[in-house]
């Protein structure tokens, strides 16, 4: 029912064919990729198709916007070429099923924020950055019903994504709101890039969350002391769909005086390789290995003393590694919290 | 009441008596439960105590002597709600409570329980001691009653009465003097806090003391109040809302932390001593403080803080909560929870075990003297070593 | 007064000793399905010389006596089946020796995983014992004494291999060591003299275990897990197989159950790697997932999970528990088997089948004891504890569970009376009658734990 509203012509029109020359994962010249896409665009197998490790990066370089890393998952699953064993999508799909009762609806009053399948980190959202927000899922049993679902994106199963999201969307209006806020990067991307290229209405406007931090902070402009700390931000995938937010990122870091610089920024971002690792195609270990090895390096040579995640995935695959390393992983949001004086709810 | 009336009907049941509630946090012993600790039978640990209170309102044992011994052997010590792992683990402590105010309507209780509540309900005070002696503590002290000073200093019913835990009552007082705080006392006209009377499950007469003493503190205008107590420190500030009571509640060891970093506490003359610090439940895991305390005693010159091994949230109480400190449910033996605690601080080499709590001052300086360590121990309270390091006078 | 109990007061005092409603309630029920059967004693002693004093007094009087660890077999095997004395023996509960350069401990019978385990984290770090996954109050003696198995099963074995000695009071109340120490002052082996394994898998009804030597092994520094997810049940014993014989894992476990609904249907063989160092957990990970596991990633017929959904940043409580609350009714219980690998996908079969017809939530798995000479396999059945109704079906659950093992060649683990008794009918008659004599030359007046490995 829902088509990707790819346009041919674009990438005929195309000269530089950013989204493979530019991809960090395969070496790429520019009459291949003219080849390699035009076999993806008339639903042939390409290499492109294996080869992606669904870092979502070709949506930000495509110049054109049209779309090519929903393109690539949708060839995927039309030639069952998916980059994850089958145990792995099973599970993944299976995750997104409601099975711990119904969502109550109940009236919210705006500002609202919704949490999305983040639930668990309900806590974060505490203190003066926060206050009067209304929340949307905090109940982990029912979180599932405001799930984004574009996660299936890395597991070559857009028809999922297709088949649940309206009733994703449905659930968040019947709340009758007009703006949300969402926790979390991909549901912003969601709602503001992928509904609209396959053609879903969204009857609300998305805020993005550190568009609601920054400008937040600018109003407790006077609570914040500089925290003169050198930090790395690991950017998540899914912020690739939303470049035009990216600023915020440096907006917030100058405004509570914090220096992110370090070379794996912006365009260049690594990702954090979590769906990296459990491909199926040989030497993805070692590949996610190396990405992280690449990036924690970065942060090292960087001088950072925090990573700051804007993801609870990105969170989960490198909070570790990045300890190891010396450096406190932490939520950006919780960075904002300490800027302004407040113990980050994170931290024991 | 069946148990159909019960208010946990839907969830006490699920226990599964996996005995994580004996544990404490770093699961070293067994015995962190203190009644438990006292008896190390079954029906004494929490799951255990669980499951004869749904036997019993599921009329499948009867009401006995012993099973109310076991129902107010609890110490409220909230060990258990820190380690279960179910969802409901917040719930448990307040599972039992509602027992015993089965317990209470039915007129079923020990006997000694009935004297407690009686005697707070006649003279204010468990011991039932005359109200008239309920201020005698200030005599001497230049301590003025309260008339609008910025702080209530809200002493407590041990605090008033008991020999011991009189002293700390004054000199938490010289303490606040030397420090220039503006603070008053109600002396006689000061009633029971009223939390053992909600934990041993006597809601009407906690509403009725609460109701009361909202009314006497309203009137006085009173906004601010220091307790020396944690159970105070704990009624006031958790239940008396429920009740329209709000004021802003602090437990002192939180006060003299602000005094010390402020600078109107001059603690240089220190106290050379190696201290170990006994966290109250009240204070502890019942509200979560294990900082202040120890932000006071580390503020002190000469005094080395050393940690016992089961301390924070896995500290082991002192068995004196849910009234125990009168009732005695738990004492008379080296497996008593207090004596094992003072066992437990001279492990560390401290020759002092700092509390913050008028009860666990009375239970720890008995067992002391039971476990004859004299002269390995002394136990005292923080405004004592505070009073020392600032040199505050001692009054006679 | 009663005249037993007041010799069980003159033994252990009166703070520790009862006849009372309350004790005799707690210790008539089980944790899992089985019917309440009540005593009509229950004492706490401290030492070795009240236990033996309490085992002559039973012996004279002749009272079943039932002694009772953490209680936490769920089969009843704690049950006083004809009435007489539970003996707690968790009183008993002191670390006497750790000894770190033959790797041993020796400790009283109550000593609970959890004291143990708190004792070499915080003092011998580089030492462990295979760790049982039953909740912390679970003693050490009871857990040998049923045969357990804990994280070191796959390279190691039972913890029932893993003792060096014992003390025993006998039925007959003599006290008696088993091992090295029964000839030196060092408790570190069992062998070589003539075997005296006559207590291990007895449930008590031997004699009474007093003190253990158990053997430590080598702690690492780091304990990676890794999740595999395979659909295909068919796969599960040839990568088992494949995977111990790199003798590079510890713990392995291979499992599958109905809920969270995420993981439905799949099996999760879950890997640990512990390793001193980054360097040896990757050099490990590494092998098993391109050398050995590799092909099976590539054919898209399994993978490894990558991140958690555990998301939360507060302290990980113990799982196990939670499994006992599906039911919202804070009862399971489980037939524990061992079998056979290769018989992995039949049991998650009929595993299913049986939950289903009993209108339960399939919790199923194996964990591999040694280089796959071995697993145990659990059916797991949760149960409301508040619904008769609910304790039926789990029953019925689990017998038919018991006699699934013993149809597919395994062996009921530390068995229900009802699972004994299956045993017992299929077993070859010279070892039953050996078993016989056994008992009734040790316990001749029939006090142990009576009910139990009873050879009619």
């Amino acid at each position: 029912m829902y088509e990707l509203k790819f346009d041919e012509r674009k990438c005929i029109a195309c000269k530089t064919c950013d989204c493979l020359t530019k991809c960090q994962y395969m070496d790429i010249d520019r009459d291949t990729a003219k080849t390699e896409m035009r076999k993806i665009i008339n639903g042939e197998d390409s290499f492109v198709l294996h080869d992606c490790v669904t870092c979502y990066a070709c949506e930000e370089y495509c110049k054109m916007g049209n779309h090519p890393f929903y393109l690539i998952a949708e060839r995927q699953e039309e030639l069952n070429i998916p980059p994850m064993p089958r145990p792995l999508i099973k599970q993944a799909v299976q995750l997104g099923i409601p099975w711990r009762g119904d969502l109550k609806i109940e009236e919210v009053k705006e500002p609202v924020l919704s949490m999305g399948m983040f639930a668990p980190l309900a806590n974060l959202i505490q203190g003066k950055l926060f206050e009067g927000l209304s929340l949307l899922s905090v109940d982990p049993r029912t979180a599932v019903h405001l799930f984004c679902q574009l996660m299936y994106l890395h597991f070559a199963r857009t028809s999922v994504i297709k088949e649940k999201l309206p009733g994703i969307i449905e659930t968040i209006a019947k709340h009758n709101v007009k703006e949300v806020i969402f926790f979390h990067d991909e549901c912003y991307g969601t709602f503001t890039s992928y509904a609209p290229a396959v053609g879903i209405e969204v009857p609300f406007k998305s805020i993005h969350f550190l568009e609601y931090l920054y400008n937040r902070l600018v109003e407790l402009k006077d609570d914040i002391k500089p925290l003169n700390l050198k930090v790395a931000y690991q950017r998540p995938c899914s912020s690739r769909l939303s470049s035009d937010k990216l600023h915020f990122v440096d907006d917030i870091f100058n405004l509570i005086g914090v220096d992110g610089d370090r070379e794996y920024v912006g365009e260049n971002a690594l990702c954090c390789g979590g769906t990296i690792i459990g491909q199926r195609y040989e030497g993805r270990y070692e590949l996610a290995a190396d990405v992280q090895r690449r990036n924690i390096e970065d942060m090292v040579n960087a001088g950072a003393e925090l990573c700051v995640f804007n993801c609870p995935a990105c969170y989960d695959t490198l909070r570790r590694l990045v300890t190891r390393n010396g450096i406190w992983p932490i939520f950006m949001s919780d960075l904002c919290r300490l800027a302004i004086g407040e113990q980050p709810a994170g931290w024991r | 009441m069946a148990l159909a009336d019960y208010k946990y009907k839907d969830v006490i049941h699920r226990c599964f008596r996996c005995g994580y509630c004996k544990f404490p946090s770093n699961w070293m012993e067994v015995n962190n439960c203190p009644a438990y600790a006292r008896f190390r039978l079954e029906s004494y640990s929490t799951g255990g105590r669980l499951w004869l209170i749904r036997a019993w309102l599921n009329d499948e044992i009867e009401w006995t002597d012993h099973l109310a011994q076991i129902v107010y052997s609890c110490a409220a010590c909230k060990n258990c709600v820190e380690q279960c792992p179910y969802r409901f683990h917040d719930d448990i402590v307040d599972m039992i409570i509602a027992a015993r105010s089965e317990m209470v309507e039915r007129g079923s209780i020990p006997s000694v329980v009935k004297e407690f509540l009686e005697n707070i309900q006649r003279q204010g005070n468990p011991y039932g001691n005359a109200r008239s002696k309920r201020g005698e503590w200030v005599e001497g002290m230049g301590i003025k009653q309260y008339e609008g000073q910025e702080y209530l200093y809200y002493v407590g019913c041990v605090g008033s009465y008991d020999t011991r835990a009189k002293e700390t009552a004054r000199t938490l007082g010289e303490v606040l003097l030397k420090a220039g705080v503006s603070f008053g006392v109600m002396g006689n006209d000061e009633n029971c806090d009223g939390n053992e009377v909600s934990k041993l499950g006597e809601e009407s007469l906690f509403q009725s003391l609460a109701e009361d003493n909202i009314q006497q503190f309203k009137d006085l205008g009173v906004e601010k109040i220091v307790a020396l107590s944690p159970h105070s420190y704990n009624a006031i500030k958790n239940d008396y809302p429920m009740f329209n009571g709000s004021f802003e509640v602090f437990h002192y060891t939180q006060l003299l932390r602000d005094l010390i970093k402020g600078g109107r506490l001059d603690i240089s003359s220190g106290f050379d001593a190696r201290v170990t610090y006994h966290d109250p439940c009240f204070l502890g895991r019942w509200n979560k403080e294990y900082e202040a305390p120890r932000q006071v005693l580390n503020a002190i010159p000469g005094v080395e803080l050393v940690e016992m091994e089961r301390s924070r949230e896995g500290a082991l109480c002192c068995g004196g909560g849910g009234g125990n400190f009168y009732t005695d449910f738990l004492g008379g033996s080296e497996d008593s929870p207090a004596r094992i605690r003072i066992r437990e601080a001279c492990a560390t080499g401290a020759s002092i075990v700092a509390t913050a709590c008028p009860n666990c001052m009375t239970m720890l300086e008995d067992a002391v003297k039971a476990e004859g360590l004299e002269e390995s121990i002394k136990v005292k309270d923080i405004s004592e070593i505070v009073a020392e390091a600032c040199l505050a006078k001692r009054a006679d | 007064m009663d005249s037993i109990y007041k010799a069980l007061v003159e033994i252990v005092g009166e703070d520790h000793a009862s006849t009372e409603q309350e004790e005799l309630y707690i210790h008539s029920r089980s944790l899992g399905t089985v019917e309440p059967h009540q005593p009509d004693y229950v004492v706490a002693p401290r030492t070795t010389e009240e236990v033996q004093q309490i085992v002559k007094l039973a012996n004279r009087e002749k009272i079943p006596v039932v002694p009772l660890g953490g209680g936490l077999s769920l089969t009843g095997l704690v049950m006083p089946l004809r009435g007489g004395i539970v003996l707690d023996m968790k009183r008993m509960d002191t670390i006497i020796e750790v000894n770190e350069k033959a790797r041993y401990v020796i400790v009283e019978a109550g000593v609970s995983q959890g004291k143990l385990i708190s004792c070499l984290e915080r003092y011998h770090p580089n030492l462990m014992h295979s760790e049982p996954m039953a909740p912390a109050q679970a003693t050490i003696a009871g857990n040998v004494m049923i045969h357990g198995q804990g994280d070191l099963a796959q390279p190691y074995g039972f913890n029932s291999d893993m003792v060096n000695g014992l003390e025993v009071v006998l039925p007959t109340g003599e006290v008696c060591k088993i091992g090295s120490c029964s000839v030196s002052p060092y408790w570190f082996t069992a062998h070589p003299l003539p075997d005296l394994g006559l207590f291990l898998g007895w449930f008590g009804t031997t004699g009474i275990i007093t003190k253990l030597s158990l053997r430590l092994y080598p702690c690492k520094k780091i304990n990676g897990v890794d999740r595999f997810l395979v659909e295909d049940a068919e796969l599960i014993p040839e990568i088992l197989l494949k995977i111990t014989h790199t003798e590079m894992v510890g713990d392995l476990v291979s499992s599958i159950q109905g809920l969270p609904l995420a993981v439905r249907g799949i099996h999760i063989i879950t890997i640990n790697i512990n390793g001193d160092s980054e360097k040896e957990i990757e050099f490990k990970r590494q092998l098993i997932r391109e050398d050995i596991l590799g092909e099976y990633i590539r054919n898209g017929d399994c993978g490894f999970m990558g991140t958690t959904p555990d998301l939360r940043t507060g302290q990980q409580r113990p799982t196990i528990t939670t499994v006992a609350d599906i039911k919202r009714g804070g009862g399971f219980e489980y037939v524990g088997a061992i079998l056979p690998v290769d018989t992995y996908p039949e049991c998650c079969r009929e595993g299913e089948a049986i939950s289903s017809r009993h209108d339960i939530i399939y919790t199923l798995g194996g964990r591999v004891i040694g280089r796959s000479h071995a697993m145990m396999f659990f059916w797991s059945y949760a149960f409301n504890r508040a619904d008769p109704e609910s304790v039926r079906q789990a029953r019925e659950a689990l017998h038919e569970s018991d006699e699934l093992a013993l149809k597919l060649g395994g062996v009921p683990w530390k068995p229900s009376v009802y699972g004994q008794k299956l045993i017992m009918e299929k077993m070859e008659p010279n070892t039953l009658e050996l078993m016989r004599k056994i008992k009734e030359l040790l316990d001749p007046n029939g006090i142990m734990n009576p009910g139990n490995w009873e050879v009619m």
